[in-house]
């Protein structure tokens, strides 16, 4: 760790302690899960999850957690992406591609509208 | 700035590091490049986690997944099954769970947190939790906008006081020693906590040591020293080893050291370790245990701000003063005037105690009412007794009674009613205990603990003791409270230090306040709380009596006798007063008298 020599070394490291201090809270708006057994990387999930990273970071969005989770046995509607707003229920989109990835993050994430035609039917 | 989705925080303590962390780290990027996920998980440095006994170890976040015990090895499996597939590896997890905090819960009605503000909210043993939470940007104020005068000034302005017990004014204090003549000069930190149940300088430095830390930096700039200790007792093992990393890692850091933040300001400290002796909290005491003399005391004058550790002027503080300076800096001292009564300014710890429901650790400001500590922070007698007494600061303390219930609780207040504020220890009474062997109690403590140096407090407490002994045992004379009364002030005009001077304390004020209970002992042979045992008697009611025979079993010196299904009884020439009987007694039938 490089010493504190002046004020501003310290007021940066004060900036990054309060970064990492964010990144250690729980909670935020929303919690996106992108699931990636085998079959989801198979059918593109690598590319949804860097669409939804990319989107978070163009909308300047920072409460939002993106994780990864292994195959739910529905295969055949991978990439599969679930979004949970804080408080409400979860809903699972399936087939989502990179284009389909961004939309739900604006939309749902964001907007707090679900987007209708890509929920995956119970 | 570019959004991941997850932080692999690597922990970079020397003890991580020996075992190889930097090389896991660096490995541990090149691994994630290599499977693409490189611009979705980032890699940090944190100075601590936890679990460095079984280093090298990662915390992943937002998850909290913490993997100990780490191999070269290991990484390509972990990056292909964790980071990318999102499987956890079960293995590789650590064991290591974070101590909870059960002392020291959220803050109370009336609470006003200054001194706990960071303690069980920050990682003590991670520096960069204290900079988050404005950490040492008090220290950069100080060492480049101002002068140690404006300082000073700055302390003398907030009204802060010495809240080792004896209340001086922190910045006069720092104004004396700073005009003293001499060179090196040596900041002292006073964490020799030595009251029974009083725990608030522990928690301070268990919790957040670098304020304590930083407070005292900032005490040296002003009065100009270059040297520090920090005096922390050895029974307190957690606070030194907290104290001795937070130390370590403010030198790292370089905020100890050599050219502070680049200034040349030098300043680098210590911890000493006390062998447990009470009379060593005392400061002259104090700094003769740190030469490695004999914890004894001497006379004052010279105070230590002019003829200190090694005769050189030495500014000693108490935890919970250094802790505050900080704060005081960086928010104006007229934020924190505002807070307390005209003569007594911020806000106080202290560690409640005794018969109320809410016990624990509390900060309220000043002139808060007893009655509102007791009732409303400390939740009010437990099991809904009656009130008695509260004893405020520590063993030379006094004891107050119901009457001032009301006052505002402050250092003019507290002296003015006979006792002290001290450190802040503060034990509640309620109505089934005895007066004059509370102040038996507390005189065996003190007793215990005199450094035998002088006559007065080594002879003198022993015989206050034997006198209260022999009240209690039912033996009192009629001239012993005259005789209380006077050896108390022979003790206390002429004793060495603060512990003698204070030690007739409990005696004083219980006499002053609760009088008619030494006159029930001595003159009628009676405990009006029923609690010594050589006044009182039990006996079984005949009327209540089943004759189950519960009693009669469980008394430990067979004195109970009585036939089955007839009234017992108990006879007085075997009976201890041991209060068994009435404890197991399930119809009430045993009374005290």
């Amino acid at each position: 760790m490089p010493v504190v020599k002046s004020i501003e070394e310290l007021k940066r490291l004060r900036e990054e302690a309060l970064t990492k201090r964010q990144l250690q809270a729980t909670g935020g708006r929303a919690q996106i899960t992108v699931y990636m057994g085998t079959c989801g990387i198979a059918a593109g999930a690598r590319d949804t999850m860097k669409a939804i990273l990319d989107t978070i970071e163009a909308e300047n969005v920072r409460d939002v957690i993106v994780k990864q989770t292994g195959c739910i046995g529905l295969c055949e509607q991978e990439p599969l992406v679930e979004v949970q707003l804080a408080d409400t229920p979860p809903v699972r989109y399936g087939h989502v591609s990179a284009e389909r990835a961004a939309r739900i993050v604006k939309e749902h994430v964001i907007g707090g509208k679900i987007v209708d035609e890509l929920v995956v039917p119970e | 700035m570019r959004y991941y989705r997850s932080h692999v925080m690597v922990c970079t303590s020397p003890q991580c590091v020996d075992k190889g962390a930097r090389t896991l780290m660096k490995r541990l990027q090149e691994e994630l490049a290599a499977q693409g996920l490189a611009d979705e998980v980032a890699v940090l440095e944190t100075p601590h986690i936890g679990d460095c006994a079984n280093g090298p170890e990662i915390m992943v976040y937002p998850d909290r997944v913490h993997y100990a015990g780490l191999t070269l090895e290991d990484l390509p499996s972990l990056v292909e099954e964790y980071f990318k597939k999102g499987r956890v590896v079960t293995r590789l997890l650590s064991q290591f769970r974070p101590p909870v905090d059960k002392e020291l819960g959220p803050p109370k009605p009336k609470e006003v947190r200054v001194v706990l503000r960071n303690c069980g909210k920050i990682d003590p043993e991670n520096i960069e939790d204290y900079i988050a939470e404005d950490g040492y940007q008090a220290l950069a104020k100080v060492l480049t906008e101002m002068t140690p005068e404006q300082v000073i000034e700055e302390i003398l302005a907030s009204g802060l006081r010495g809240r080792g017990g004896a209340g001086f004014p922190t910045g006069r204090k720092w104004q004396f020693c700073r005009a003293a003549a001499g060179s090196p000069k040596y900041v002292v930190c006073n964490a020799d906590e030595g009251d029974p149940g009083a725990f608030m300088n522990r928690r301070v430095l268990e919790g957040d040591p670098h304020s304590v830390i930083e407070g005292m930096i900032i005490a040296a700039y002003a009065i100009g020293a270059s040297y520090g200790y920090i005096y922390c007792r050895a029974e307190y093992p957690i606070a030194v080893r907290t104290l001795r990393e937070a130390i370590r890692q403010a030198r790292e850091y370089g905020f100890l050291g050599q050219n502070i933040l680049g200034t040349d300001f030098s300043f680098d400290l210590e911890v000493r370790m006390g062998a447990g002796a009470f009379v060593c909290g005392e400061e002259t005491a104090l700094m003769a245990s740190i030469e490695g003399k004999r914890g004894h005391p001497r006379t004052r004058p010279p105070f230590p701000a002019v003829s200190g550790l090694w005769g050189k002027p030495t500014n000693i503080n108490n935890v919970e003063s250094y802790a505050v300076v900080p704060q005081i800096i960086l928010k104006g001292s007229a934020w924190y005037a505002s807070m307390g009564t005209a003569t007594s300014k911020g806000t106080k710890t202290f560690a409640l105690a005794g018969d109320v429901n809410n016990t624990g650790l509390i900060e309220v400001p000043f002139g808060i009412t007893m009655r509102e500590i007791i009732y409303d922070v400390g939740g009010g007698i437990k099991g809904g007794k009656g009130f008695k007494a509260v004893q405020t600061g520590g063993p030379m303390g006094g004891c107050l009674p119901a009457a001032y219930l009301d006052v505002p609780v402050d250092y003019e207040s507290l002296t003015s009613a006979g006792s002290i504020m001290g450190s802040g220890g503060m034990v509640v009474m309620d109505e089934e205990t005895c007066m004059v062997d509370i102040a038996r109690f507390f005189m065996e403590f003190i007793q215990d603990e005199s450094c035998g140096k002088c006559i007065p407090c080594r002879v003198g407490t022993r015989h206050l003791l034997e006198i209260l002994e022999r009240i209690c045992a039912g033996l009192g004379k009629p001239d012993d409270i005259e005789e209380l009364e006077h050896l108390s002030s022979l003790i206390r005009r002429s004793s060495l230090c603060g512990l003698g001077q204070g030690a007739p304390n409990p005696v004083v004020t219980t006499l002053r306040h609760f009088r008619s209970e030494y006159e029930a002992h001595i003159y009628d042979k009676r405990c009006p709380a029923k609690v010594c045992r050589a006044l009182i008697r039990y006996e079984i009611d005949p009327a209540f009596c089943t004759g189950c025979t519960l009693c009669a079993r469980n008394c430990p010196v067979n004195a109970i006798s009585g036939e089955r299904r007839q009234p017992h009884t108990i006879n007085q020439e075997l009976c201890t007063r041991c209060g068994i009987c009435k404890q197991v007694c399930k119809f009430d039938a045993v009374t005290v008298s």
